[in-house]
């Protein structure tokens, strides 16, 4: 019943985490500190989540003089971001087809000679 | 609040060419599965192999109600061997209805509360079968793009 694998799925599950790439994406690069400074989250609960997404290769670390920078990997996350679109969009994309099916079943029928 | 998963769509044909599409088996293997062993009959187990946006994947389908031209269902997801009921396996609803010269199809998945999945099971599977956070990926994917020609 699983589209993603379990660790992308546990990284991006928790709205959290979710919340983090949001400011993450906007700095493009940044260390724990200045993404709890952001975020309603301690220090040490960014660096937990940073953990789980950098398991799950959705970020990647850089260290710089005695900072660690954060920036997010970017294949990764659309990796993820299609992957749930194309599952959450699948009812979707089976009714697309109905209606387009029903619809050109219904125009062939109309125009069908009359039979005698 | 009962888990659902439900979505509908307006169609420019009439009820009965809806009905036809979502239940004959020759059609529904052209817009569902790539196989389909099924047929609109309460009662009738089959299969479905869907594969048309996904690794291809067997799942068994039972027959609930058909009601032409206004409501069809059937159960999925029971193990092989497990008959399908409540706790099982997951029930699909189509319902049709007129509309504007149309007909309204809305398809609603029901008693995934009795699957005895537990929480996550549940919140990943109604994120993975709705839009809700999905969304949300996709713009932050979007962003990425935007920032990072």
């Amino acid at each position: 019943m699983t589209d993603l694998d379990d660790e992308l799925w546990t990284a991006v599950a928790e709205p959290g985490r979710r919340r983090l790439l949001d400011v993450l994406l906007v700095h493009g690069e940044a260390t724990p500190t200045a993404l709890a400074a952001e975020l309603p989250f301690t220090r040490q609960a960014v660096s937990k989540h940073l953990a789980v997404l950098l398991d799950a290769g959705l970020v990647t670390q850089r260290r710089e003089g005695r900072e660690v920078r954060y920036t997010v990997e970017p294949d990764r996350l659309h990796d993820a971001a299609r992957t749930m679109i194309a599952a959450a969009n699948r009812w979707n994309a089976r009714l697309n087809a109905i209606k387009r099916m029903a619809e050109s079943l219904h125009r062939a029928e109309e125009h069908e000679p009359p039979r005698a | 609040m009962l888990a659902t998963v439900e979505q509908d769509i307006w169609i420019d044909a009439p009820v009965d060419v809806v009905w036809r599409t979502v239940t004959e088996p020759e059609l529904v293997a052209q817009w569902f599965a790539i196989e389909a062993d099924f047929a609109p009959t309460p009662g009738y187990e089959g299969t479905l192999t869907l594969g048309r946006t996904q690794e291809p994947r067997r799942v068994r389908v039972s027959v609930q109600s058909v009601e032409p031209p206004r409501s069809f269902s059937y159960r999925w997801l029971h193990p092989d061997g497990v008959p399908a009921r409540t706790g099982t396996s997951v029930l699909v609803t189509f319902t049709l209805a007129p509309e504007r010269d149309g007909t309204r199809l809305r398809v609603v998945e029901t008693e995934l509360d009795d699957m005895g999945w537990t929480p996550d099971e549940l919140d990943r599977y109604l994120a993975e079968h709705t839009r809700g956070w999905a969304g949300h990926l996709g713009r932050l994917a979007d962003q990425l793009t935007a920032t990072r020609p």
